[in-house]
């Protein structure tokens, strides 16, 4: 669905454990929103000067309300300027951006991942797979219980709940790795779908390989823009044509097959990626 | 007297190439305008000014190559592109389809390159001008880039302009000593125009890694924290050189950004770190500076072109 940029009006500004739930009036974001999308917001008001967009994935697309939802974490100027958004302000709003999470064509097992607030997709992509007719098990994790985010929802969405944490404040201490492969073999699960940090997605997809089921991955990378004009948020992503190309996250992305992805070669310039011969000389 | 804004005439002649209205994108901030369509029309805007075009596919840079600083951003792409081939095949005919006008930006690791870039335009269907992208910092030589020598530049300059079919630009650095001389090599090479300014070349250091924040280290500087560097440049340039047209950028945000730039010499100016913040900054941006020129009481363009030079201001 094609992006619109609009002026969202702030309904609700809730805490959610770590994180801030923020709520918005966005009706056209809403009505084209898929799970695995995002938005990026204007931060700091029309003379800021953090000129930058801050991206979020959609927790929550409500069509028939025209609301959207985004998780945010305090983590600089432009997130602590939104958690302090008071609900009536108006934040300038692009989306949804990006290529959504691939649904199965028929009803599948599947295993859900996520680190952190990485969590937000989901609840809606569970949703859909159950009314696909798939089962659903959901894994969460993150450094400790205020950093779980959706676990009060988690049994809604999902047939089973796995939850680690790093200290053991909330489900067992471990990774969201830790038993993945059993998960997976234990339910018969044929797709994984996961979002969180880096380290962790590229995890789930050597355990997911490991299995021989695919992976789809919602990456977070930095971006800029969001809408695929700055070319700062890309990695390297090898196509169907066996090329590696440094591609944008914000456009080809932020959803990939996991086995396209080079994950020990994210951060740098491999040699082989389509262009490369051509940075030594100029 | 109460002017509509109907009644200002936008139209604009830059490097002798007639435009409807003095709002353009900039050079790597729009890619080639496609990504733009949901938020503007590129045919409404004085031109669409596409990223930076090289004879062969590049990769760019290794990440991060982005930081976000006061009122502006360092960038280190490295020219991430398809190259010449593509960007012919599915780029320019995409703009031209759309009745866009396109200004191509063109960079080169030599003066043969250059040439090469111009000679495979020529004919191509939506080019207006092209621009000569002399001053990019993120290239390998860094600082050594030709906008940073006046017989370097004029070399590419000369080149360019004898392959190419239409009017060139050369976009200047401002991290120069002098760039009244750099503009005049170019000019005496055969410019058109001027486009002005380029980034500054920057750094950001992490105190968190105690290492530099960019993969490439530094980065070119951009946004409204550079505008009154561009302006001045624009300023120092107009004075020397009154007769020879500039399109200004730096850090336009808003329709009195770029009031500042025509006012200080420049016959149209180029939207670009703007529009990660507002997608449709270009549009707005001429909009707003439509209804500025209506509340200053200018009917045309023309009129405000350099007027700050001039006596009689309020």
């Amino acid at each position: 669905m094609t992006p619109s940029q609009v002026d969202a009006r702030l309904v609700g500004n809730d805490p959610a454990g770590a994180y801030r739930l923020l709520t918005l009036h966005a009706p056209a974001v809403a009505g084209a929103a898929e799970p695995g999308q995002f938005v990026a917001l204007a931060v700091g008001g029309p003379d800021s000067a953090l000129l930058l967009r801050r991206s979020f994935a959609l927790y929550t697309a409500d069509p028939d309300q025209g609301l959207i939802g985004i998780v945010v974490a305090e983590h600089g100027a432009g997130t602590a300027w939104l958690v302090r958004a008071p609900v009536g302000t108006t934040l300038d709003v692009v989306g949804p951006l990006g290529r959504p999470f691939r649904l199965p064509s028929a009803p599948c097992p599947a295993v859900l991942v996520a680190g952190g607030y990485g969590s937000a997709p989901m609840f809606e992509l569970g949703r859909r797979l159950r009314a696909l007719g798939g089962a659903v098990h959901l894994v969460l994790g993150a450094a400790a219980a205020p950093r779980l985010f959706g676990l009060a929802e988690a049994t809604d969405v999902a047939d089973s709940v796995t939850v680690r944490t790093d200290d053991g404040s909330a489900g067992r201490r471990g990774l969201v790795t830790d038993g993945l492969g059993e998960l997976i073999e234990r339910t018969r699960a044929r797709q994984v779908y996961a979002c969180g940090p880096m380290a962790m997605l590229q995890a789930v997809a050597e355990v997911s390989a490991a299995c021989g089921i695919p992976a789809q991955v919602a990456v977070e990378e930095s971006m800029a823009c969001g809408i695929g004009v700055c070319m700062t948020c890309v990695l390297p992503v090898v196509g169907a044509d066996g090329r590696s190309r440094m591609v944008r996250s914000c456009a080809e992305g932020p959803v990939f097959d996991a086995d396209r992805v080079r994950w020990k070669d994210v951060g740098t310039l491999p040699a082989d990626v389509l262009g490369a011969e051509a940075m030594g000389w100029h | 007297m109460a002017l509509t804004s109907t009644a200002v005439d936008l139209a604009t002649v830059l490097a002798g190439v007639a435009l409807p209205n003095p709002v353009l994108t900039a050079s790597g901030c729009a890619a080639a305008g496609r990504e733009l369509a949901p938020y503007l029309d590129p045919a409404e805007l004085g031109a669409v000014v596409t990223k930076s075009v090289m004879l062969r596919a590049r990769s760019g840079r290794a990440t991060p190559r982005m930081a976000e600083t006061p009122s502006g951003m360092l960038n280190s792409i490295g020219l991430q592109g398809p190259g010449i081939e593509a960007f012919l095949a599915d780029d320019l005919p995409w703009l031209a389809a759309r009745g866009a006008r396109a200004v191509v930006s063109i960079a080169g690791g030599s003066v043969a390159e250059f040439a090469e870039l111009a000679g495979r335009l020529a004919g191509a269907p939506g080019l207006a001008l092209i621009e000569a992208n002399i001053s990019c910092p993120n290239v390998a030589s860094r600082g050594q880039v030709f906008a940073c020598d006046p017989a370097a530049a004029a070399d590419v300059v000369a080149a360019v302009t004898a392959a190419a079919d239409v009017p060139v630009l050369a976009k200047l650095s401002p991290d120069v000593t002098d760039i009244v001389s750099i503009a005049r090599a170019c000019v005496a090479a055969g410019a058109a125009g001027l486009s002005m300014v380029n980034t500054l070349l920057g750094m950001v250091i992490d105190t968190d890694s105690l290492r530099p924040v960019l993969a490439g280290i530094t980065g070119g500087l951009s946004g409204p924290a550079i505008r009154p560097v561009a302006v001045r440049c624009v300023w120092q340039v107009h004075q020397a050189l009154p007769e020879v047209p500039i399109l200004g950028m730096g850090g336009i945000r808003s329709g009195r950004d770029a009031l500042q730039f025509l006012l200080a010499g420049a016959s149209a100016v180029s939207v670009g770190t703007a529009v990660f913040h507002d997608p449709s900054a270009p549009a707005r941006v001429l909009r707003e500076l439509r209804a500025d020129l209506a509340r200053l009481g200018f009917t045309r363009v023309s009129g405000v072109v350099g007027l700050a030079h001039r006596d009689g201001g309020r």
